[in-house]
């Protein structure tokens, strides 16, 4: 039995998308996860929005924030001797300064082997005693628990020669970014949902009575989608804007309360920086003073060191709402999937990716 | 002979000829090949199609075949998407130092019986044996020429507005095997390789139905790649169902598993078939009947619109583009 057919009925999506369009009223809503941009183009609902709902593309892919200054720290620790680094796999072709990326490093000789889990660098390291393996930390909150958790297994094995970059991202600060951008011009988000088993719907409350704003923990079938539609127009409607949980299958309002302890035990809350906004204060996840032996920056000597931006790149205002990706005078033109100059190209859930990929009109 | 492949054996001297004599020869059997003349002398008359594929695998043996099975059916498929009945077959082997020579022997009898499957005789071939870290383990090449049964023969350009695009079976059974046993994954799917050579059904369809416009078995870059092949070939749009496209669940759960997508996954005995909409019943009927055919199924027409571009169309009636495969398909982050 297929458990998600329920939530792909075409018939109901049929009834569901004709309330909408019978509602009156408009939207222009963002989603800032990249499951549910491919999930919005796959499913082919991208196309079946009537005008007035505008799907915008948020800052929801790790790879796509990751920024320039960190490609480049990765890139130079591939370059050492005697390291090997560890990567999931869509950060191979993320360009940093100069066009360098993991995988031109590795046809100049740098070792850079693709893992499924950061357990699997783990067993790298304990199979290469003699080197020091660099496990490259990008992802949300989704990811950062089981990051932290394979630390703490390196820390009670007594690994002394597994390290790891921490360049992840937290969600909450990012939208409060976005949201205190005058020039902003999104009416509703869609917030991501596996984000948000972890860190649990009442990690938005702040932002829900900052910013005025609907805002929906919402899950990744279209139907989740369409109802999540329906949910922010009519707190439109009402003019009573605010959180919602649509997902409640999935996410609670305290979320996975371990892995956030865990996460919150290796790593502290820091400053980071996002591909195309800059720096988001608290954004990021820095090594806590008792775990700062795993500190790859450490342990190699990296720092992060201003680097020139990508010339004619504008993934950054792509990433904020404000171009739609197939609008950058690059997109098909200079910047394919194949030879990507942004990130957002890059990744497969990156939306000029998504757009490149699926969108028809294109 | 020794437990492992030693450079000896490619050396073209005593080690070379045993190796020859005592597993080529006696696998593949047949009076061509034991003639161990320079070249080999065919009976063959009319027009011929002639393939050549060199196959890397890895790893080497895999639920569903091996890299020998597989060296077989890929050629002997691709000259069968001419409309030609296979016939003759090279083949080469680059094979790494130090190779089991137990693996050899498995990967020369599963050719063996491959070929003898296909009714397909390998009457030339060649081994070299290079240095350890030369070549990963075993290279094969093989070439095949078939006797063209139907002209004009099916080809790419010939698909027309009004067809109809019919697949043999379910999609992305052999790249998802490979890719869950590549090292480094531990992920492994209950999924096994479809590898299978497609020669007879494919001749008891085109002899039925001789108007077939399109042959083409989705191999690298799976179905979505060959369909903008075709569609950019003959300068038309197709449009593909999602919902009428036969992919196993173990497949479809393994690839979301992964961040895969089965329709740029390679396939290793299936084939696309594109031809007059008032023949598609017939052709679904002979495929069916046949075990390799079992799931065939219609999925979709070729279209004046979206001239060069494959639409796809969702079970919710949107519409989105099925693009080409760009790269490879990496493993995502979440």
């Amino acid at each position: 039995m297929d458990l998600f057919a329920g939530f792909r009925d075409p018939a109901i999506a049929r009834a569901l998308l004709e309330k909408i369009r019978s509602c009156g009223r408009g939207v222009r809503f963002m989603e800032v996860c990249g499951t549910h941009t491919v999930s919005i183009f796959q499913s082919g609902l991208h196309s079946l929005l009537p005008d007035n709902i505008v799907h915008l593309t948020g800052p929801g892919c790790p790879v796509c924030v990751t920024h320039d200054a960190e490609v480049a720290a990765y890139i130079e620790a591939a370059g050492k001797d005697k390291v090997i680094i560890a990567t999931f796999g869509d950060l191979m072709k993320v360009p940093g300064p100069g066009g360098a990326s993991l995988k031109s490093a590795q046809a100049e000789g740098a070792r850079v082997k693709v893992v499924y889990s950061p357990a699997d660098a783990l067993a790298i390291a304990r199979e290469n005693p003699g080197d020091t393996v660099v496990f490259i930390g990008v992802g949300f909150e989704t990811t950062a628990p089981g990051i932290a958790a394979t630390i703490m297994m390196a820390e009670a094995e007594g690994l002394s020669n597994f390290t790891v970059l921490s360049f992840h991202k937290l969600v909450p600060p990012a939208l409060d970014a976005l949201l205190s951008d005058p020039e902003m011009e999104i009416e509703a988000f869609i917030l991501p949902g596996h984000v948000s088993a972890v860190i649990g719907a009442n990690a938005y409350l702040p932002l829900a009575e900052k910013y005025t704003v609907p805002a929906i923990v919402t899950g990744f079938e279209p139907l989740d989608i369409l109802q999540a539609l329906i949910m922010m127009l009519d707190m439109l409607r009402t003019g009573r804007p605010g959180l919602a949980n649509q997902y409640a299958r999935v996410v609670t309002a305290e979320g996975n309360k371990k892995a956030v302890r865990l996460m919150h035990t290796v790593f502290q809350t820091s400053d980071a920086l996002w591909r195309g906004i800059g720096l988001i204060p608290g954004s990021g996840l820095a090594f806590a003073p008792a775990y700062e032996r795993f500190d790859a920056m450490k342990a190699l000597g990296i720092e992060l060191r201003d680097v020139p931006p990508l010339k004619g790149c504008r993934c950054g205002d792509v990433l904020k709402g404000k171009l739609a990706p197939n609008k950058c005078p690059l997109f098909k033109t200079v910047c394919t999937p194949a030879k990507p100059v942004g990130p957002c190209m890059v990744s497969t859930e990156g939306s000029c990716a998504a757009y490149f990929k699926y969108n028809l009109e294109a | 002979m020794s437990d492992r492949v030693l450079l000896d054996y490619g050396s073209g001297g005593r080690a070379s000829q045993r190796l020859v004599s005592e597993l080529f020869i006696k696998s593949f059997d047949n009076e061509e090949l034991s003639r161990l003349n320079d070249a080999a002398v065919l009976d063959i008359s009319g027009p011929v199609a002639m393939s050549t594929d060199s196959y890397t695998v890895d790893p080497i043996f895999f639920p569903g075949g091996d890299i020998g099975s597989l060296a077989v059916h890929g050629t002997v498929n691709d000259v069968s998407m001419l409309g030609a009945t296979p016939r003759y077959m090279t083949c080469g082997f680059i094979i790494e130092e130090g190779l089991p020579m137990a693996d050899l022997e498995r990967i020369v009898q599963s050719m063996a019986r491959a070929a003898r499957e296909a009714g397909v005789l390998v009457v030339a071939g060649d081994t070299k044996v290079v240095p350890k870290g030369a070549a990963d383990k075993i290279f094969i090449n093989t070439t095949g020429i078939g006797e063209v049964i139907v002209t004009p023969t099916p080809s790419a350009d010939r698909a027309g507005p009004g067809d109809a695009v019919l697949v043999s079976g379910t999609m992305g059974d052999h790249g998802l095997t490979i890719l869950s046993r590549r090292q480094g994954i531990s992920f492994e799917a209950p999924v096994e390789s479809d590898s299978a050579a497609l020669n007879h059904l494919i001749g008891k369809l085109v002899r039925a139905i001789p108007q077939i416009h399109v042959l083409r078995d989705p191999t690298r870059g799976g179905l979505a790649t060959t369909l903008n092949e075709i569609a950019v070939s003959s300068g038309t749009g197709i449009v593909v169902r999602e919902a009428d496209l036969p992919i196993r669940d173990a497949v479809r759960a393994g690839c979301s598993f992964l961040g895969l997508d089965p329709l740029y996954l390679a396939n290793e005995g299936k084939f696309l078939c594109i031809l007059p909409q008032d023949l598609a019943p017939q052709a679904l009927e002979i495929m069916r009947a046949d075990p390799l055919g079992r799931d065939a199924c219609r999925i979709g027409e070729v279209v004046d619109e979206h001239a060069r571009k494959v639409v796809m169309q969702t079970p919710l009636g949107g519409k989105r583009l099925l693009g080409m495969l760009e790269g490879e398909q990496l493993p995502r982050i979440c």
